[in-house]
């Protein structure tokens, strides 16, 4: 236990020297406006990396749940159009719901025919992505036609300020949905017996079988979560950004595995914690965000992203090293 | 030697290939039932031999990567990052000098030098990380397929980058004994490496690393090693790859090509390459090219959308992993 606590506490030393620099190199990083933008920016990426998160503790990988999000997202604000449909609840069930579908097809092809999680989910991926664009349509929803309810939903904010050029801005409050889902996460992964066996499926997936946990049951759990967080968070980043694109999230999976292993979970499973993932998000979020704030250049983005996940894969590498001989 | 044994030998002992030639032919039969008149043309298998070979020897280094066990998500991005260092170098000395013919031999040769360089240098990082750091290849490579493809964004700026010289054209385009430039680099390719990884001792060890590190270990193999030269040859196929790319679009961009990922690794499996390692052969690989490829060609004619296209190659994966389950529980 002591371990589990040591490495996010280097995390969360790392994250907090990392912002003491990028304030000193210009102070605008402390505004108000920028922390509450930041803080916006992790909601979606930080309710996928708990999906991820969950994922990867039971030793896989997922690269489809991008494709699922934007599944969901596209054909939820599609069908709310076509019925003329007016509440929020309903859509985000929805969502929920076809993300949780998709994600049973993984599991599906990962248990029954025993392949790599990450060949299966390229697959899946690759299915649901095809058949959004080429049978359901390319065409953006814009702010024109998004259903208003939606929008509406997601400008709801806890704190209203004005900053000194006059400009409004707020705490978004689906902040709170992200740390309610978080907490969720949290505490199923501790305390329930389906979480326990995640962990131990990770660990040894033989010995969670022998030791008598359903293994099946278990990785059906595990995708169909990490699809149906997908599959809300789709929705929720259409209505925060007053647009269905069934383009979005093309290559941000890597950005969520990236937070995800930057927080402290190892890929052999087994390993992982909420509190280390949501620091990882916004330490993911932060960098690529203030990039822009320390004048580098924005080509430099995914090199700086290639080397956090290299940098982070390496020191948990080092960390389990000698679990490894 | 009869016939029947020489045949065996070609084709293996495993019945993959068998299976691989058989949904060959069926993909074949379909297509040209399905576009009787368009299909079946000397143009359409002339064009096919022109784009394969790039798919194709990234799937050859897919499959490296797969023979111990890990897998390599950085090919495309080596790839194009080859392609696009190629150019700027041609964009910074061509400009103003003379155009003879020697001196664009000399150059394109330079360019050649460079990008095979760089595959080599983005392989052997995979390589170092993989196993020294000991990394997993999955995290390891997508890490570094970012920095590739992200280093190739500071270097164009974003946009492609196009005029190329005429030998480097000629590697995409040209023709040569009236085949396809780049199909008989395929052929070199593939062959090369097919004697590499049957009849060298490099390859011999790459299977038994495998099949089983642990006991490659005990039995004396230098494990570290000889995973790192897996990943520097992935990296100058890739490289390859990337040159034959580039030369055939006569254009280096940061995003070209984030489809073939998928197919790659696709083809790879498809080939009969186990991803946990161990097994995978060249023929394998090179007949579910050919059967993906005319796939893709018969449903194109067909004007498929690429989306549609992308769904096919997807669900083929998908398919291909049930058929390969239900065989092995037959043994």
């Amino acid at each position: 236990m002591t371990i589990f606590r040591r490495s996010e506490f280097i995390i969360a030393a790392i994250l907090v020297v990392a912002m003491i620099f990028i304030g000193l190199i210009n102070p605008a990083f402390w505004s108000m406006d920028n922390m509450f933008g930041l803080l916006r920016s992790n909601v979606i990426i930080g309710i996928m990396a708990l999906g991820v998160l969950v994922v990867m503790i039971s030793g896989g990988i997922d690269v489809s749940f991008t494709a699922f999000a934007v599944a969901a997202m596209y054909l939820t604000v599609k069908g709310m159009l076509y019925f003329g449909y007016e509440g929020v609840l309903v859509p985000f069930i929805a969502a929920t719901l076809i993300g949780l579908v998709l994600g049973a097809f993984n599991a599906f092809f990962i248990h029954t025919f025993r392949m790599i999680p990450l060949i299966v989910t390229l697959g899946t991926g690759s299915v649901v992505r095809g058949l959004l664009l080429g049978l359901v349509g390319t065409s953006i929803i814009n702010i024109d036609k998004m259903p208003p309810q939606l929008i509406n939903f997601a400008k709801v904010n806890l704190v209203n300020a004005t900053s000194a050029t006059g400009t409004n801005y707020g705490l978004t409050a689906m902040i709170l949905i992200y740390l309610g889902l978080a907490l969720v996460t949290h505490l199923f992964l501790r305390y329930t017996m389906i979480g326990r066996s995640i962990f131990a499926y990770g660990g040894a997936p033989e010995a969670a079988k022998r030791v008598g946990f359903d293994t099946r049951k278990t990785l059906l759990f595990v995708y169909c979560f990490a699809g149906a967080l997908a599959g809300f968070a789709g929705l929720l980043q259409g209505s925060m950004i007053w647009q269905a694109n069934p383009r979005d999230f093309a290559g941000f999976e890597l950005d969520v595995i990236a937070a995800v292993v930057l927080g402290g979970a190892s890929i052999f499973g087994g390993r992982g914690s909420v509190a280390g993932t949501l620091l990882g998000v916004f330490m993911l979020v932060m960098v690529k965000n203030s990039l822009i704030i320390m004048k580098v250049d924005t080509t430099w983005q995914r090199v700086v992203v290639g080397l956090i996940i290299v940098g982070a894969t390496a020191l948990t590498a080092w960390r389990d090293r000698k679990k490894l001989v | 030697m009869s016939n029947s044994s020489i045949a065996k030998r070609i084709l293996g002992q495993d019945r993959n290939i068998l299976q691989l030639i058989a949904i060959t032919v069926l993909v074949f039969a379909l297509m040209s039932w399905l576009n009787p008149d368009k299909f079946l043309r000397y143009y359409n298998f002339e064009s096919i031999t022109y784009i394969m070979p790039e798919l194709g020897i990234l799937a050859i280094a897919m499959m490296i990567a797969m023979l111990t066990g890990g897998i390599d998500l950085s090919v495309v991005g080596i790839a194009n990052l080859a392609g696009i260092l190629a150019g700027v170098f041609f964009h910074s000395v061509i400009v103003g000098t003379d155009q003879s013919t020697g001196m664009i031999l000399l150059y394109t040769g330079i360019g050649i030098l460079m990008a095979l360089g760089i595959g080599l240098l983005a392989g052997l990082l995979n390589g170092f990380l993989v196993s020294k750091l000991r990394i997993t290849p999955i995290l390891a490579t997508l890490g570094t397929g970012q920095i590739f493809t992200g280093l190739a964004v500071v270097l164009t700026g974003g946009p492609a980058i196009t005029g190329f010289p005429d030998g480097w054209n000629f590697i995409g385009n040209g023709k040569i004994f009236g085949l396809a430039t780049p199909f008989v680099l395929f052929v070199i390719v593939a062959g090369a490496v097919a004697v590499l990884l049957t009849r060298t001792t490099f390859g011999v060890n790459l299977m038994l690393i495998g099949t089983n590190p642990r006991a490659a270990i005990f039995a004396g193999l230098r494990k570290d090693r000889m995973v790192l030269y897996s990943y520097m040859l992935t990296g100058v196929l890739a490289a390859i790859a990337g040159i034959i790319l580039s030369g055939r679009t006569n254009a280096a961009k940061s995003d070209y090509g984030a489809s073939y990922l998928l197919q790659a690794v696709l083809i790879a499996v498809l080939g009969g390459t186990n991803p946990a390692g161990g097994k995978g052969r060249v023929l394998g690989v090179s007949i579910a090219l050919i059967a993906l490829m005319l796939l893709s060609s018969g449903f194109q004619i067909l004007r498929f959308s690429n989306h549609l296209i992308d769904f096919i190659w997807g669900g083929f994966l998908l398919i291909v992993i049930a058929l390969n389950a239900f065989r092995n529980t037959d043994r």
